[in-house]
């Protein structure tokens, strides 16, 4: 018989560490006056990121005899906008979030996510929050920021936001992608492709680096830059070849909303994957409004990995899914 | 052959690449929060040995390839051949010089080699770890060195050459790891 492997997959000495950073990040924002919610782990309603895979199971007990479908969450994202709309202000979590499908070094199926909310900032006073928290726990330089279309112009010499598919295929096989990009006719996927693996080893190497402006056509929840539609108030932070935390100027529309719920079903479609009910109960708790504010998905294991020198996510959680 | 997602991708899986047979030797899963999973790989092309780092979109599947690894003893070459016998079964191999490569200079009969076969065909032979040869050639040593620096060259019977202390002369057999070629000590 084999012997059974019950010890936690990161040393104690590094969950000190761990419970050290994350009290300070709850000081940091109770210094700020920001308040700690808690929301449901499970949700009556999925997601429609297509690349996004859920966890589902069912409530079975009083009033639910035949069983209520239940989804994992994999963000708290949508319960806190419903909080927002009903006033609570400026709020933070620390959550764990369930992604199937994910697993690797940087990768667990379920991790903890810091995600906060600021009614009234722009994605750029977000961004100047996030780099005090930076700089609070990982003692790092100051950020630097990076528009996405600047920062891809400058590794790959290709403007991502006027580069036609035919462009961006002969680019991604040049360098050495050639047997994605002759199938791919998906303009999204090639620059993800493009993005992740020759810009992303490129920048934050010696102080955390944020890229604004994603592309419209990757806006996610993130509401169009009014001054060039082309482009999105969407940010992400990079730093010793990690991605540490997604960030949106929220968009607030429900109709807009909807709209994009639409459109990535029917990309699931396409995709060959089955598609989502939308989230009604957030796209009602929008229309009803949701205050202007830009909020932030923050990667907690990712971040205590950089702040202990780790190099993999299971040296800094208890157990991760293979000891689960 | 049966096809593998990239799911199913992990260290030693055999996958055929560029109508190559390759061993994955790493898997590393890279995904955007907000986009398309891809799976960076990296792996060895069994033919020419070569390393290399493959992309692929995450779902996709890959041909496997027919590879498998026996233990069979070197019996002798007929100069265009290498025969291999299993043991066991007493069924016969034969090797052409492709599938040998530099493995060739550490051929002892009898001893016990592994072979990589595709499609039944045998691609590679990786030799024991360590195989005792006699010295066939060496400058005499001078006397009393037991310690020398550098070492001289000998060459073995097989012909490879090897650097052995300057103590070690003609006639003797010496031990040696045949992933680095390097001399490991006498055999008395």
């Amino acid at each position: 018989m084999s012997e059974i492997n019950w010890a936690p997959s990161a040393d104690i000495q590094t969950l000190k560490q761990r419970a050290v950073i994350i009290a300070k990040i709850r000081q940091f924002f109770a210094e700020r006056d920001v308040m700690e919610v808690e929301t449901p782990s499970l949700s009556a309603a999925s997601v429609t990121d297509v690349h996004l895979a859920t966890f589902a199971t069912e409530f079975v007990g009083p009033g639910n005899a035949e069983g209520l479908p239940l989804y994992m969450q994999t963000s708290p994202e949508f319960a806190m906008k419903r909080l927002l709309a009903a006033g609570s202000g400026a709020i933070y979590q620390l959550a764990k979030a369930f992604r199937n499908e994910e697993s690797g070094r940087h990768h667990n199926p379920e991790f903890t996510m810091l995600e906060w909310y600021r009614p009234g900032f722009d994605e750029f006073d977000l961004m100047n929050e996030i780099d005090a928290l930076m700089q609070l726990i990982l003692n790092c330089k100051k950020a630097t920021s990076v528009s996405y279309q600047q920062v891809f112009i400058d590794v790959l010499g290709l403007d991502p936001l006027e580069a036609t598919v035919r462009e961006l295929q002969q680019l991604a096989t040049e360098k050495g992608y050639g047997d994605i990009a002759a199938n791919e006719t998906h303009k999204d996927t090639l620059l993800q492709l493009l993005f992740c693996m020759e810009v992303e080893p490129k920048i934050g190497i010696e102080a955390p680096c944020f890229v604004y402006h994603f592309p419209a056509s990757q806006a996610a929840l993130a509401q169009l830059n009014p001054d060039d539609t082309r482009v999105a108030g969407r940010f992400e932070l990079y730093f010793k070849g990690m991605e540490l935390a997604n960030g949106f100027n929220e968009l607030t529309d429900s109709k807009e909303q909807a709209a994009r719920f639409a459109q990535d079903n029917q990309f699931r479609v396409q995709m060959g994957l089955s598609e989502v009910a939308v989230d009604e109960r957030f796209l009602a708790a929008l229309a009803h409004g949701l205050p202007q504010c830009s909020g932030v998905a923050l990667g907690i294991d990712r971040l205590v990995m950089l702040a202990t020198d780790k190099s993999s996510i299971k040296e800094v959680i208890a157990f991760d899914v293979t000891r689960a | 052959m049966a096809n593998y997602s990239t799911n199913e991708f992990k260290g030693g899986l055999k996958i055929m690449i560029d109508g190559e047979p390759c061993t994955i030797l790493e898997n590393e899963m890279v995904k955007p929060g907000k986009g398309q999973a891809f799976n960076r790989v990296k792996i060895r092309k069994l033919i020419s040995g070569k390393v290399l780092e493959k992309t692929f979109k995450s779902g996709d599947s890959v041909e496997g390839a027919d590879v498998m690894e026996t233990e069979l003893a070197y019996l002798y070459t007929d100069g265009e051949f290498w025969h291999f016998m299993n043991n066991d079964t007493f069924e016969q191999i034969a090797a052409d010089e492709k599938a040998m490569g530099d493995n060739v200079k550490w051929l002892v009969e009898n001893d016990v080699c592994t072979i990589t076969l595709w499609n039944g065909n045998p691609i590679a032979v990786t030799p024991p770890n360590f195989v005792e040869l006699e010295i066939t050639d060496t400058d005499p040593g001078l006397k009393g060195d037991t310690a020398g620096t550098g070492g001289k060259p000998a060459t073995l019977t097989t012909g490879a050459v090897v650097r052995v202390p300057l103590f070690v002369q003609i006639g003797e057999v010496v031990k040696v790891d045949t992933r680095s070629g390097e001399y490991v000590g006498r055999v008395k």
